[in-house]
């Protein structure tokens, strides 16, 4: 049986990740650096990384790591949500799952070692299932093509980046990779389009191999993600909950009105279910149960962050819907998060096959709905 | 305390069952089970249990069911399992304990409980049930509603007003009422479903002695919070595998109906799924908090779940069901001691669920306790207090 709870090494781990983000990532500097068009912390991922070694969690203690697991990722990306931290740690344990699943051992010591930034480089609403991009190998070893909307590169790190036939690692400092900002819904988590022309390329893993790797780190991208999903939502909870008791409208507290009251209650019910789904699928991030649990927790999750972001702008009032209030910073995260990864739709739909639940027009439960889009 | 590990309860079972027939006489082996301390392992030594971690429960269970042997039918006693048997363990004396407990256990006395009344349902303080203090006892009067399993009950456990004179709250105290006690009339009180699980219980000068008395003369409301506080988390407290609940039932029969399936229906069936794979996960978690000591007020948001999903997908099933879904299977009145969920027609499933977000606490009455209890939020202006 799952375990659903946080053990006392990941709550110990929580504990310095919160003490690092409330003295270096308070919402009033991450809201001023959205403002000057530079939400990117690289001082705030480097304190990170050397002060909890954060990338190299997931990596085994052979290739230079730490050998904990997914459970651990997630409880720093509950974190990470709750402070809508602008920084790639997410994209790096995406990019970790992939090299994982190839076997890359020189680039996995890199990255454990906190030498070498990395990202996988597809679009961030792509979905574990969804064909790959269009970038195409050759002539010789290099890459062409576009990939647009990818989160967590960093300008001097590695590109990992999926063609029909392989896995390539690319260096996103070469002149021919042509790299563009996005202005994105979500500011706090930066978005860039990518060209590549004949661009300098290594093959890392050919055929099926990279097949499975991309998509084994799409599906650790959507579970995972889940639990950062929960970070936001906590906060949304937590930080309303405080407001509508010290609020005062005629006359007494707004948070005495049944009104407010059951809209809390019902969001506190979600976030409890929430919970458990993300730590289920934090557990089995990366096994035999991953594809369901990543379907299920993107298909619960994602709706609830938004409910709770929504909420929260929503109990707020007018001050709820001004620049100067951070509600909206934890809005756009969780609206941009509900797509990231693939809808909840899109998650539905995998699950309509994982399960044996098929669309109209499909007895066999062979072909589901979600293999026509 | 060297007994209170999984290994060390199998062993104790397994001492048990070297001195006592499981195909035996079943009230006696029940009876000594309960004095072995085996029946509630948490309960401490004489009252039925170890002292052991309340966890441990279910390692006693199971290493008892896998023996074969006869376990107390605890369907047939919920309330008396449920609610009255932690009641009694926190607040009852000594005697009360001896006399109640092991019957109680072993189900050969049924309980009941006679807490709401006709003008007293989510406002449960506000009952209007009169005991009255007479010589070395007290007499009662008033009218019970929604009793489950008077008709079979042995004893009651009682909430009446002491002291119209002081503040609603206040002016209550907890009994045990004898069932079989002359002026108590029990009456079927049959439900939409069409079959009656619960009476209505008039009480008609009933004698109750003092001895039967729960805590002090007018501690009743406080004591009947724990009643409920169990009452809550009793309510879908089974951990139950993936689709091992309604949801279990529309998936089958979507997976053995294509003929019915519509794009829209398909949509909703995947929605109920999640949701209730989610409600089941955080069930689960609640579970294991509980079994590493930090219980917490996750029970409410389960009960809560249940209700709605039970609703939403017995809803969904007789509308998927389309033509089908107009038939019932029988409209006779049952004397039913436990809805049968699973067993009957899907319009008895979406007729019953909707007693699901009203029996133990209305949802809405739920909603605003976890907003003031586990959120903190300042209670509503009252005039009644």
């Amino acid at each position: 049986m799952t375990d659903l709870l946080y053990d006392s090494d990941e709550e110990a781990l929580r504990g310095s990740v919160r003490a690092l983000l409330t003295t270096h990532a308070p919402w009033q500097r991450i809201l001023a650096a959205v403002d000057a068009d530079a939400p990117y912390d690289a001082e705030l991922w480097r304190r990170l990384v050397d002060q909890t070694g954060v990338t190299g969690l997931v990596v085994p203690a052979e290739h230079g790591g730490a050998g904990a697991g997914f459970r651990e990722v997630a409880v720093v990306l509950e974190e990470l949500g709750r402070a809508v931290a602008p920084v790639p740690f997410l994209g790096t344990v995406v990019a970790t799952r992939a090299l994982l699943a190839c076997g890359e051992s020189t680039l996995l010591r890199q990255v454990a070692a906190a030498e070498r930034d990395v990202a996988l480089a597809v679009g961030l609403a792509t979905a574990p299932d969804a064909a790959p991009g269009a970038v195409t190998a050759g002539p010789g070893p290099t890459l062409s093509g576009r990939v647009a909307g990818v989160a967590d590169t960093a300008p001097r790190g590695l590109l990992l980046v999926p063609t029909g036939d392989g896995l390539y690692a690319v260096d996103a400092a070469d002149p021919a990779v042509r790299t563009t900002p996005v202005v994105s819904l979500d500011a706090t988590r930066p978005l860039v389009d990518i060209e590549f022309t004949a661009a300098p390329a290594r093959r890392v893993a050919a055929g099926e191999v990279a097949a499975t790797a991309v998509r084994a780190a799409l599906t650790a991208g959507a579970a995972l993600l889940a639990s950062e999903q929960v970070g936001v939502a906590q906060w949304c909870l937590d930080t309303t909950v405080d407001y509508v008791r010290q609020r005062r409208q005629f006359g007494r507290p707004v948070g005495s009105f049944q009104a407010v009251k059951h809209r809390l209650a019902d969001l506190w019910v979600e976030l409890t279910e929430a919970r458990a789904v993300a730590r289920y699928a934090a557990a089995n991030a990366a096994g035999s149960e991953a594809s369901l649990a990543a379907a299920l927790a993107q298909a619960y999750c994602g709706p609830v962050a938004v409910r709770a972001a929504e909420v929260c702008v929503q109990l707020h009032g007018g001050l709820g819907f001004t620049w100067e209030h951070p509600a909206h910073l934890y809005l756009k995260r969780a609206k941009s998060a509900a797509i990231a990864f693939g809808t909840a739709d899109r998650h539905r739909a995998a699950l309509a096959r994982l399960v044996d639940l098929p669309g109209p027009g499909t007895a066999d439960g062979v072909t589901s709905r979600c293999t026509d889009r | 305390m060297s007994d209170h590990t999984a290994d060390g309860l199998r062993g104790l079972v397994a001492a048990f069952l070297r001195t006592h027939d499981p195909s035996g006489d079943r009230t006696g082996f029940l009876r000594a089970r309960f004095d072995a301390g085996l029946a509630w392992v948490h309960h401490p030594p004489g009252r039925g249990g170890l002292g052991a971690p309340p966890h441990l429960q279910a390692v006693v269970d199971d290493a008892f069911a896998e023996a074969g042997a006869p376990d107390n039918q605890p369907r047939r006693n919920s309330i008396g399992l449920g609610m009255a048997a932690p009641t009694l363990l926190r607040h009852a004396s000594e005697a009360q304990c001896r006399r109640w407990l092991r019957p109680l256990w072993t189900g050969e006395e049924v309980w009941c409980q006679l807490f709401s009344e006709p003008d007293a349902g989510s406002d449960l303080a506000s009952l209007r049930t009169r005991a009255v203090p007479d010589g070395d006892g007290w007499v009662v009067d008033g009218q019970k509603v929604w009793t489950s399993l008077a008709h079979e009950a042995r004893w009651a456990i009682l909430l009446a007003r002491t002291d119209p004179a002081a503040p609603k709250h206040h002016g209550l105290t907890y009994f045990v009422c004898d069932m079989a006690a002359p002026g108590v009339q029990v009456r079927p009180l049959r439900q939409a479903t069409g079959e009656a699980e619960f009476n209505e219980v008039f009480l008609t000068g009933v004698r109750i002695p003092d001895t039967h008395r729960i805590g002090e003369v007018g501690h009743g409301w406080r004591i009947a919070r724990t009643t409920l506080m169990n009452e809550r988390v009793a309510i879908g407290g089974r951990p139950l595998p993936r689709e091992g609940g309604m949801v279990g039932v529309l998936a089958r029969l979507w997976r053995e109906r294509p003929d019915l399936r519509t794009g829209g229906l398909h949509e909703e069936v995947l929605h109920a799924w999640v949701r209730a794979e989610a409600a089941r996960l955080a069930a689960l978690r609640l579970r294991q908090l509980v079994a590493a000591g930090q219980p917490g007020p996750e029970g409410s948001a389960v009960k809560l779940s249940f209700a709605e999903l039970s609703q939403r997908i017995s809803g969904l099933e007789v509308e998927l069901r389309g033509a089908e879904g107009l038939r019932h299977d029988d409209w006779t009145m049952r004397r039913p001691v436990a809805p049968d969920l699973l067993g009957r027609t899907a319009t008895y499933r979406y007729l019953r669920a909707r007693g699901n977000s009203i029996e133990g606490g209305t949802s809405e009455i739920l909603r605003t306790i976890i907003a003031e209890r586990v959120l903190g939020l300042p209670a509503e202006p009252r005039v009644d207090r």
